[in-house]
Order: structure tokens, then C-alpha cells, then sequence
């Protein structure tokens, strides 16, 4: 053992090793991208900020059944329902999300008999106060509007592994 | 007995015993839809097949063949039967999938998902998917009434609610038509239901078909915190479960307490929840120039003490309401006493009821546990259907086990049973006690129920009325001599002598004009006082003794605050608190404490604990929660016995549904008071 270790160090195979690998690397392309400029390529399956989708008629999706409610690990969300007053059917009257509270497991869009609460590709969400990370119904609605066809594209891709 | 052996327990059970209850007495579940425990047997949905041996070699429904039904074994071994064999593993996921062929799958918009039978049962003894893919059966949507939405297409025919109406409400009001796939529930021609107890059809669907119309898509069975409690919309005290969501009750349900109610509740008791929030008074209120304005609690307490002050306490007085707790009344009265007043009273209808008569002359003696062993029934100047539906529906369940004879002395309603109808007033019941007639019949009775409604009672000849019926009513050991009353705290308010001292004036008395200077309501509203007292008010909704008030001090509803009602027969029952009363408003006893301490009579209590203790001293059987203490008979016989006049008997309640404040603020029950009256045009939907 001794002998052996005595011989590495004698012809400095460390050093040698050491510095191959940092030739080797220099020559491949560089991972490093000039963010936000460049992005790196997002799973269909990516989970972030969330939408309130609506049907291509208009109809907004949600029916307010409150499984995402009852299933959400960290109770961020909060439901009230009612029967809507033109036609009677079943709607929420409240949607929020403490974006604050939420841990982004994606529970809610799997407990979503409708597709109507979903993660969306947006990560980029910051925002300067806390309060403006409270979702209230009307602004995930327009994180729908927003983001419908790339959500759209992304559960279709998605669709043959459901 | 007859033995059974059950998944190789051998059970020994009554041979009449049905299969299912012999299982569930060996601890096995059997999966059932169309089957209840208070409701005849259907067998229509065979949903509780299992497999016999000593029996037909094919599943047998375990809810229609009883044990005896079954032979023993060829050496005299006891009948078994199976219920985890293949053969009922199989007979169940195929009676499951034949039911879900024409259920819809819409569990996510359905109010019932998270309690409905058939998700349940679904899960735990259905096949894992479908494998129907044909067009499924739709139904359409019937109007059966303002309380009871429909969704017909969800319906399994199941029938338990053509049967409830059948069997215990006795109105029929729904049926089957149709055959096979083409088979509905329905009313007939849509109308709206009759019955009193109509609501209950909801807790008996095991589906999402029928549901409460006025708690429609508001919350999931899962966001409620369920809370035991105690109606007061009569005085019965029928056992309830105060669902709240947040700090709004959304919804009451009945709980199972055979010995009251069993599982039923009336509709005021179940859809009178929406009036807990409207016309509620938050804050202390104080009249000024004739109008109403919010005030602080010390400005009211300041008018309240300024006018003690300058009132001598024979010009003071207190009414108790019908909706108050036994400790609010208690504190009323302790505060009463220690003013020096005389002048209390909680007979707001003038009920001809006095605690020194006995604890006997105004308790349901009988009980409502009674009601079954009785052989004969006098309704005297009565109308339980709308005093009481539920302790009706017992009356009636009684009448249907056969060999009842009943005779009704008063108005003749529609009681759901038939009767003979013996006169209007104290004549005819003159006549039965005289031995003629229906007398005869209670004669012979072992155990003759004498019900004497407050419509004999609340009358100036109500203490001779009373004197006449209980002479009819003991016999031996059985005291048959019960009065029903019509106001939850009636009883409570008696056992605590929440009635004139010494030369104190009645509520009937106390509400004439002139006749006090100050008079402290504490939560009446139903009695009108006349212009001129000072009257404080304190309670819960903008009602009659709130317009009339002078000062306003806002009290807490009955599912707010930890309170005891005392029902009809004497049981004392503890409701919980359930929410926080609106606004500023506290409950009734604290805002008597607190009052007391402005007027430097300071009550020794400081919390409910406290003021608990005191009553139970003063009162011991208000200790024993959900016991009768049992009142000596012997009493009866001491009724001062009167003049009778010739004027008929009349119930006091003129509409069931809107009995009390909380029921007039609720719109639902508007609603139904309206149908009720034929005003409602019945809208086919």
C-alpha cells in the first residue's frame, strides 16, 4: 500500500488527473446562461404559479367542489361558494391562494376534477410586498388568460402519461 | 332466541331478528341503501345481499329474511351465513355497478359528496371502474317544496323518503310512478310537501337526489365544525348537531336521542338557521326622542341605573322569554331578587301554571318515551302537529303500532291520525270526566295519556282545566297527566319559580298600561306591552320587545352560548356553545352580571361556572343532564279545582312557522309560512 501510494505521489498523479479534467472542461460548451436573457428547457409537468382556467367559451372552468381546498397540504387556499345568480349553478364566489403558504406539491391541480386550478409555467412572480402574493380569484383568472395556451400545450403534452 | 352463526361467530339473537341485525350484533357491517332502522323494510335496492346456508342457494337480502326464516343443519346445527364470501363479494360489485349504470358522476358538484352512502359504498365494495359506456338515464328535476332541492337523476328508488312521508310524517305526500328505468320519486302533480317534518328526507337520501334547498352549495361536510346542542323552536328540546363554517351556523341537524326525538327534527328546528344572522341586534341601543340610536354599553347601563334609581321596586318587573336559557332566567331572577322585585314572570301566554302546585302539574308526566306504552289519548285544547312534529310523529308511530284510541278536545286539525272529536271546549271535557263517552274508554285504559296543550292552559279557567284532566290521568303508578308546552324555557322556568312572589303582578298584568314604571324583557317578544312602562329589553333579534324598548342590550342566540332548556317532560338538557354571539353582544346572563354591578347589587357569580353551582344548589335536579326527575303524582290530586267557562279551546299558535324571533327574521321560513297559508303559488320548476 505504502509503495503504491509512495509512486503517486512520486509522479504527481493527482495533479496530473486534476488538471486533465479542468483541459476537459474547457473545451465543452459552457453551461452558465445569461439568464433572463436564455432559459434553460421547462418540463411540461413544470409547477408554477397558478391559473384559473376557463373553457374556450368563456365559462370559467371551476366548480367549486373544493377538493383542492381539502386536499391542499399547507390550507392555502380558502373557497366560498354560492349558486350563481343568472343560472343557479355551483360557483365560487371566493378563490384565493396565499401564494405565501403554498409549497408548490401540486396537489390541487391533481385533485381538479376540471383542469380549472392549474401550476403554470410562470416562475417569475416576485413581487416587492407580501400582500401582493395573496391570489384572489380575479388575478388567477388573468394568470389564465395569460398563460392559457401555453398551460393548454403543456397538458396536452402531459395527457399520454395521465 | 334463535341462534346464528355469522362468519363462523355464533350469535344468539331474537328470532325475529333480521339477518342484517344479526350481523351487525356479531360486529359485521352490511352495506345498505334503501334499508332504516325506523322506516319498514323495503328490499329494493339489494344492496345487502350475503350468502346463506340453510337457506336459498343464491344471495339473500340480509335486511327481509329474518333468522327464523332459516332451517338448521341436517344434525340440528345453528344457520350460518356469509358476509365476505366470494359469492357476496360478487353479488355486491355487481348490484353496485347496476346502481352507478344511471348515477351520474357528478360527485364534484354534488352537495352530498363527502357523506353520501353510495360514494361510500362505492368505494368500499364497488368494482375499481366502469365498464358501461352506453348513454345513461337523465330524470327530470321535480319541485317538491322550498326546503327539499332536487336532483331526480341521482336517485337510486331506494324509496326512503316515500316511506318516511308514508310512515312517519303521515302526509303520502311522495311516491314511485313509472317501472324499471322509467321509475321516479315525486310529489304528486309537483306539489310542495305537507308535512312539518318534511326536511328529514334530506338526512334519509342516501344520495344526492333530495338536499336542503337553502344550504345549497354553501359548504362541504368537511369544513364543519360540529357542535351538540338543543332546539328551542319547541318544547320538546329535540337533540340537534349546530353546524358552523367559520362563525356562521349553516346548518342543524338531528341527533339520535330515542328517548326525544329519536332522529327527527321539525323544519323550524332544522331551516330556521338563516335567521340567526338577519335582524340581529350587535349593539347596545338607546332611545332618544323616540327613535333608536346605537349607544355604548356604560350609556345604556347609566339610563338603565338612573331609572332603577328612581323606580320603587313594586313598580318594577321582568318577563322572561321563551328562547332563554335556565341560567339567564336564573340570573334575571337572582338580579330581580336582590332589587327587591316581586313582579317576574315567564308565562308570557298567561298559562295557568304555578310551580307551588307540585312539579307534577306542569311536566309531560307520561314522557315522551310514555307516549309508546300508552293505550288511550286525550288532546286537550291542543294541536301537537304544529306544537310539537315530532312528538306528533311519536303519537302517531304509537296510533300505527295499533290498539290506540284518541280523542281531541279543541280545534279539529289534521293531526296525521285519525281521532274522535269530542267538543271544542271544557263541556265536552266535563262530559269525559263525568265517565260518558270517550270517558268510558279511559276508564278501562291502563295507562290513558291525558296531553293538555297550552290552548286549555292559557286561559282564565286553565288551573280548573288541568284540575279536571289530571283526575283522568293516574292511575296506579302511572301518571299519564302531561302538559305540552310551547316554549323551550317554559319548564326551566318554572323549576327555578320564575313566577310572581308574594302579591307580584303576572306578565299578562305586568303589560298593561300604567302598571309598572320599569320593566326589564329578557328575550320576550311574545307579548305585547302597552305604552307607558320603561322597557328594557334584552335579546337577540329586532322583534316586538326590541321595537318596544326604551334601551336595547343585545344577548346571544341559543347556539352561541352554553345554556340548559329543560324540555316538556322535565329532562334537562345541556346545549353548546356554538359560535360567538355579533358585535358586541354577550350573553344574557353576563349582561344581568354586569348590569348588577353598575347598580351596586353586585350577583355573586363571575362566570358560568360559578352561576352554575348557585343553580344547582338552588335547583339540584339541574345537575342531571339528560335525566327526568321523576314529579310526584300525588300533587294532582291537590289542583284547585274552579269554574269552568263555555269558551272553546284554541291553540295559541296560528302558524307554525313563525313562532319565535329567530323564526321570523329567517327568510326560509317566511317562505314556507307563505306556502303553507296557499299564498305561494306552487311553481312547477
Amino acid at each position: 500500500m505504502q509503495i503504491t501510494a509512495a509512486i503517486k505521489s512520486l509522479f504527481l498523479k493527482e495533479f496530473f488527473g486534476a488538471f486533465f479534467l479542468a483541459f476537459r472542461y474547457m473545451l465543452k460548451p459552457k453551461p452558465t446562461i445569461n439568464y433572463p436573457h436564455e432559459k434553460n428547457p421547462q418540463s411540461p409537468r413544470y409547477r408554477g404559479e397558478h391559473a384559473l382556467r376557463r373553457y374556450p367559451n368563456g365559462e370559467e372552468r371551476c366548480i367549486a367542489c373544493k377538493l383542492c381546498e381539502a386536499i391542499c397540504p399547507a390550507q392555502a387556499i380558502t373557497i366560498e361558494a354560492e349558486p350563481r345568480g343568472n343560472d343557479g349553478t355551483r360557483r365560487t364566489t371566493r378563490y384565493d391562494i396565499d401564494m405565501v403558504k403554498c409549497i408548490y406539491c401540486g396537489f390541487c391541480q391533481e385533485a381538479c376534477p376540471v383542469d380549472a386550478i392549474v401550476e403554470g409555467p410562470n416562475a417569475e412572480f416576485a413581487t416587492e410586498t407580501r400582500e401582493e402574493l395573496y391570489y384572489d380569484k380575479q388575478r388567477l383568472l388573468d394568470n389564465g388568460a395569460m398563460w392559457e395556451r401555453e398551460i393548454a400545450r403543456n397538458i396536452a403534452a402531459d395527457a399520454p402519461y395521465r | 332466541m334463535a341462534k346464528i352463526i355469522v362468519d363462523g361467530i355464533e350469535v344468539d339473537v331474537p328470532a325475529e331478528y333480521t339477518l342484517l341485525q344479526a350481523a351487525e350484533t356479531a360486529g359485521k357491517e352490511i352495506p345498505r341503501f334503501c334499508f332504516h332502522e325506523r322506516l319498514s323494510v323495503a328490499g329494493n335496492c339489494r344492496m345487502c345481499l350475503v350468502e346463506v346456508k340453510g337457506g336459498p342457494p343464491k344471495p339473500t337480502a340480509s335486511c327481509a329474511m329474518s333468522v327464523k326464516d332459516l332451517r338448521p343443519g341436517p344434525n340440528g346445527e345453528p344457520p350460518e351465513m356469509f358476509t365476505n364470501s366470494p359469492m357476496v363479494k360478487k353479488a355486491r360489485e355487481g348490484v353496485m355497478e347496476f346502481l352507478l349504470i344511471n348515477h351520474p358522476l357528478d360527485c364534484p358538484i354534488c352537495d352530498q359528496g363527502g357523506e353520501c352512502d353510495l360514494q361510500d359504498q362505492a368505494l368500499a365494495f364497488g368494482r375499481d371502474r366502469s365498464r358501461y359506456t352506453e348513454n345513461k338515464n337523465a330524470v327530470e328535476n321535480k319541485y317538491i317544496g322550498p326546503l327539499v332541492k332536487t336532483e331526480m337523476t341521482r336517485c337510486i328508488q331506494c324509496t326512503r323518503c316515500v316511506r318516511f312521508t308514508a310512515e312517519i310524517c303521515g302526509t303520502s305526500d311522495m311516491g314511485n310512478i313509472g317501472r324499471g328505468e322509467d321509475s321516479e320519486i315525486t310529489t304528486y302533480l309537483q306539489s310542495a310537501m305537507r308535512s312539518e317534518l318534511q326536511g328529514n328526507v334530506t338526512d334519509l337520501c342516501p344520495v344526492g337526489a333530495l338536499l336542503p334547498r337553502p344550504q345549497n352549495f354553501r359548504a362541504r361536510p368537511w369544513e364543519y365544525t360540529k357542535t351538540p346542542g338543543v332546539d328551542v323552536s319547541d318544547a320538546l328540546g329535540a337533540n340537534i348537531r349546530i353546524d358552523t363554517r367559520g362563525r356562521e351556523v349553516i346548518r342543524i341537524l338531528p341527533r339520535i336521542n330515542d328517548a326525544v326525538n329519536e332522529e327527527w327534527i321539525s323544519d323550524k328546528a332544522r331551516q330556521s338557521v338563516d335567521g340567526l344572522k338577519l335582524q340581529r341586534l350587535d349593539r347596545p341601543y338607546l332611545r332618544e326622542n323616540g327613535r333608536l340610536r346605537p349607544a355604548s354599553w356604560s350609556e345604556a347601563f347609566g339610563a338603565i341605573a338612573a331609572k332603577v334609581q328612581a323606580t320603587s321596586p313594586d313598580k318594577t318587573g321582568f318577563i322572561g322569554g321563551d328562547l332563554s336559557s335556565v341560567e339567564d332566567l336564573f340570573a334575571a331572577k337572582a338580579l330581580a331578587d336582590k332589587l327587591g322585585v316581586k313582579n317576574i314572570d315567564a308565562r308570557q301566554d298567561g298559562a295557568k301554571l304555578d310551580p307551588k302546585n307540585g312539579r307534577a302539574s306542569y311536566l309531560f308526566n307520561a314522557s315522551v318515551e310514555g307516549i309508546d306504552a300508552a293505550d288511550a289519548l286525550l288532546i286537550i285544547g291542543s294541536n301537537p302537529r304544529w306544537e310539537s312534529p315530532v312528538l306528533n310523529a311519536r303519537i302517531r308511530r304509537r296510533w300505527r303500532a295499533g290498539d290506540f284510541h284518541i280523542a281531541v278536545i279543541g280545534e279539529p286539525h289534521d293531526l296525521t291520525y285519525p281521532y274522535e272529536h269530542l267538543g271544542a271546549g271544557p263541556d265536552a271535557l266535563a262530559k269525559v270526566a263525568r265517565g260518558e263517552g270517550f270517558g268510558e274508554v279511559l276508564a278501562k285504559a291502563e295507562r290513558p295519556l291525558i296531553l293538555v296543550g297550552a290552548g286549555a292552559l292559557a286561559r282564565e279557567d286553565g288551573a280548573a282545566i288541568a284540575a279536571l284532566a289530571a283526575k283522568l290521568a293516574v292511575k296506579g303508578d302511572w301518571n299519564g297527566y302531561s302538559v305540552l308546552h310551547t316554549a323551550a324555557s317554559r319548564v326551566g322556568a318554572l323549576d327555578i319559580g320564575f313566577v310572581p312572589g308574594e302579591g307580584g303582578l303576572t306578565a299578562a298584568a305586568m303589560a298593561k298600561a300604567g302598571a309598572l314604571d320599569l320593566l326589564f324583557l329578557v328575550g320576550a317578544d311574545e307579548i305585547n306591552v302597552e305604552p307607558g312602562a320603561f322597557v328594557v329589553y334584552v335579546g337577540t333579534h329586532g322583534d316586538r320587545g326590541a321595537h318596544r324598548a326604551d334601551v336595547i342590550l343585545p344577548g346571544a342566540a341559543y347556539t352561541e352560548k352554553s345554556g340548559l332548556y329543560v324540555n316538556t317532560e322535565g329532562r334537562v338538557q345541556l346545549t353548546d356553545r356554538a359560535g360567538f354571539p355579533p358585535g358586541d353582544a354577550r350573553e344574557d346572563w353576563a349582561v344581568f352580571r354586569a348590569l348588577s354591578a353598575v347598580l351596586g347589587k353586585t350577583l355573586p357569580f363571575d362566570s358560568l361556572a360559578q352561576l352554575r353551582a348557585l343553580l344547582n344548589k338552588a335547583v339540584p335536579h339541574m345537575a342531571q343532564i339528560d335525566e327526568i326527575e321523576k314529579a310526584d303524582a300525588g300533587a294532582l290530586t291537590k289542583l284547585p279545582a274552579g269554574a269552568l267557562s263555555g269558551a272553546a279551546f284554541v291553540s295559541p299558535i296560528t302558524d307554525f312557522y313563525l313562532t319565535n324571533p329567530i323564526a321570523r327574521a329567517s327568510k326560509v321560513m317566511a317562505e314556507c309560512s307563505a306556502l303553507a297559508k296557499g299564498a305561494l303559488k306552487q311553481a312547477a320548476e
